[in-house]
């Protein structure tokens, strides 16, 4: 693969996972059609769900998951001494994800209630940015596979990336999806950044938010409409809290 | 005779998640052999405390990046179970074909990503590209399909959206099935093409008897809901999935065990495949044919060539759901919902094995307690106590220790764990 004759550096990339489900790391080995191409622009050193190969150095360290436990801490602080690009993928790395539902809860009694006496070590979500500099964070629940596929191509070629600024609502309007939010559901789309093509309005679900806020989320209409519409505070807050990346508080 | 051996896997590769494997030999006598898994835990069951109904199955989905289809159907039928809903037939059609994909996906990326690099002597199907860029391209294709059946269905093969409490949201169009209908049919050849592949494949032969625990199918093969029942003749309803499971927490685990009639028992395509092998697809027979599969099966790396075997019958059965989709009038597809105070379980067969979600609920549809019960939790102590006899048969006839610990690894990735889930 050349671009006017100019033939790129393939960069070496290093995928590893924290606390998640794996999901956004599934997705780089997902979107079949380009599948060969992508692995063909750059070489994977590391990918342990797929792959039992490790070799050294890496250029593009793609950390996946939240930060829950201290040995999570230690092997994170080593892969940003090694790494030249650290790239927060997915909601859980770039907001803590839904595993931060879990830092309301008392972590004695969350404890108990899952594991009895036996209680495992758990420190109160972070996001990977919260404990080392990330370079770039590529939010979604899970990560859209073809906005990976870009921004690989402009880490490649040196370009900046840039995410959409306009809400959730214009890809709505884009692709003539009927609005949820004006049928009744509760839907963050106006909030929330797009990029993901409204994939969960298209598919019949108002918008959860995961891909944070748009620029200039106007948060006090989204609450008057909210509750015109006859949402409780509580309902509200739920939505809003899901995958950490939004203010909470109207 | 080998008379000393010490095997330290620490985060086993080409597995969901992390886990590692200690084995150690002493003198000829197996001291140790322990399968753990020290993925972070997340404390779903806590979280889901508290959350509206609505909630419960979009949060769940989240357990699992492979099979969320299967937690978020779990959870909805928990939920609809609670509130005394039935979805209508075409929603439960709608529903079924989302899993199949979601089957035929799971298992090609097991069967192609993860299990067949050890056969094939490779660290990853990724060589193949350049090796045997053939190989590479069946196991896209087909992951390709599988990844497009639950995209049209369930709006997104990872974490759904389509999916909903009382049914499905949307239907696709007429147009679109038939074009997905069309695509799946062509898959049929590259399915042959797989199955002759594993047929070349030399499966370690290892037999330990083994309890299986799966749904009971009563006139097809089991997927969504039903009886449940094991191969020592427990047999229960899905409300009595704790009797059937008694999960336990063991030190150094964050993934709790489980145990039945016997110290350990094992759930997944083989235990399907061993307790409702009647219902299958004559070509999925015949596949199990060509691959040696033949029931009661207990050696464990067999889980490998039964899930290919579900991805002919789980084919064959897609195929059915959307000529009837295609040819029927479309009815109903969303049933109304009223949240009431109650109880419900729902026992799903997801790829690797029988799930289970049991929530209690207000009378106003807000979560007062839940319990997932996950299959790798289920194969925890199995996988364990396979480890101790192969360990045990391998190292006294004297194998190498780099095969032993190929051979460990490959038992353990036969059974497909997927610890995030495990640790929920
Ligand atoms: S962001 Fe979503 S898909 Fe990605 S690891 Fe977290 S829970 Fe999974
Ligand atoms: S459905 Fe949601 S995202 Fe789409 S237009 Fe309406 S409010 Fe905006
Ligand atoms: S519609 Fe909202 S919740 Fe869905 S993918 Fe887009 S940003 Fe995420």
């Amino acid at each position: 693969m050349n671009y006017l004759g100019i033939e790129p550096v393939r960069p070496r990339v290093a995928l590893f996972s924290f606390t998640g489900c794996e999901g956004c790391q599934l997705q780089l080995a997902n979107h079949e059609e380009s599948l060969a191409e992508f692995l063909a622009a750059i070489r994977i050193v590391r990918f342990r769900e797929i792959s039992s190969s490790e070799q050294g150095e890496y250029d593009i360290a793609l950390v996946e998951g939240a930060i829950t436990r201290n040995d999570e801490v230690e092997r994170l602080l080593a892969i940003r001494a090694q790494t030249k690009v650290l790239v927060a993928l997915g909601s859980c790395a770039c907001y803590g994800g839904v595993n931060r539902l879990k830092n309301s809860l008392d972590p004695a009694v969350m404890n108990r209630e899952v594991y009895g006496d036996l209680s495992q070590e758990s420190l109160p979500t972070r996001s990977v940015g919260e404990v080392v500099t990330v370079d770039l964070e590529i939010p979604g629940c899970p990560v859209s596979k073809p906005e990976v596929e870009r921004i690989i191509q402009h880490l490649i070629w040196g370009i900046p990336y840039s995410f959409p600024a306009y809400p959730v609502c214009l890809e709505c309007k884009q692709s003539f999806t009927l609005c949820r939010f004006q049928q009744g559901e509760l839907c963050l789309g106006p909030l929330t950044r797009g990029g993901c093509r409204a994939i969960c309005p298209a598919g019949g679900l108002g918008c959860w938010g995961c891909r944070g806020p748009a620029a200039d989320p106007n948060y006090p209409e989204f609450f008057a409409i909210a509750r015109q519409q006859g949402f409780s505070e509580r309902e509200i807050n739920e939505r809003l809290t899901f995958f950490g990346g939004l203010e909470v508080t109207p | 005779m080998k008379l000393n051996l010490d095997l330290n896997v620490s985060h086993l590769t080409r597995i969901e998640g992390h886990g590692s494997i200690r084995v150690r030999v002493v003198e000829g006598e197996v001291r140790e052999a322990r399968w753990d898994v020290v993925e972070s835990p997340r404390f779903f069951e806590a979280m889901l405390k508290g959350k509206g109904y609505r909630t419960a199955g979009i949060l769940t989905a989240r357990i699992c990046g492979i099979c969320s289809i299967g937690h978020c159907l779990a959870s909805l039928r928990a939920t609809e179970q609670a509130f005394g809903v039935t979805i209508p037939p075409t929603a439960a059609s709608l529903r079924l074909l989302a899993k199949h994909g979601e089957t035929l996906q799971s298992h090609w990326l097991h069967l192609f990503f993860l299990a067949a690099p050890d056969f094939l002597a490779l660290p990853s199907v990724i060589p193949l590209l350049e090796s045997r860029p053939e190989l590479f391209h069946l196991a896209r294709r087909l992951r390709g399909v599988a990844n497009r059946l639950s995209d049209l269905i369930a709006g997104r093969s990872t974490h759904p959206v389509s999916l909903q409490p009382g049914g499905v949201a949307v239907i696709p169009s007429r147009e679109k099935l038939l074009i997905l209908g069309d695509e799946l049919h062509r898959s049929l050849e590259d399915i042959s093409a797989a199955v002759e592949l594993f047929a070349s494949f030399r499966i370690p032969d290892f037999i330990r008897e083994t309890e299986y625990v799966s749904l009971k199918g009563e006139a097809t093969y089991p997927w969504i809901g039903g009886r449940l029942l094991s191969s020592d003749g427990v047999e229960g309803a899905e409300e009595e999935y704790l009797r059937m499971t008694n999960e336990y927490v063991v030190p150094s685990n964050s993934s709790k065990w489980c145990r039945l009639s016997r110290p350990s028992f094992a759930v997944g395509a083989l235990a399907r495949f061993n307790n409702n092998f009647r219902l299958l697809h004559p070509e999925a027979l015949q596949a199990a044919e060509r691959l040696a599969l033949s029931p009661p099966c207990h050696n464990p790396f067999m889980n490998n060539v039964a899930q290919l075997v579900e991805c002919v019958q789980v084919t064959h059965e897609a195929l059915r759901l959307l000529d009837e989709l295609i040819t029927d009038p479309q009815g109903e597809i969303m049933a109304p919902v009223t949240p009431r105070a109650g109880v419900g379980v729902g026992a799903v067969e997801v790829p690797r094995g029988i799930l289970y979600h049991c929530y209690e609920y207000d009378a106003q549809g807000y979560i007062l307690r839940a319990d997932c019960v996950i299959p790798t939790t289920q194969n925890n102590a199995n996988i364990h106590l396979d480890l101790s006899a192969l360990a045990r048969r391998y190292a006294v006839e004297g194998m190498s220790d780099e095969h032993l610990e190929l051979l460990c690894s490959m038992l353990v990735r036969a059974y497909d764990p997927c610890l995030s889930c495990s640790v929920h």
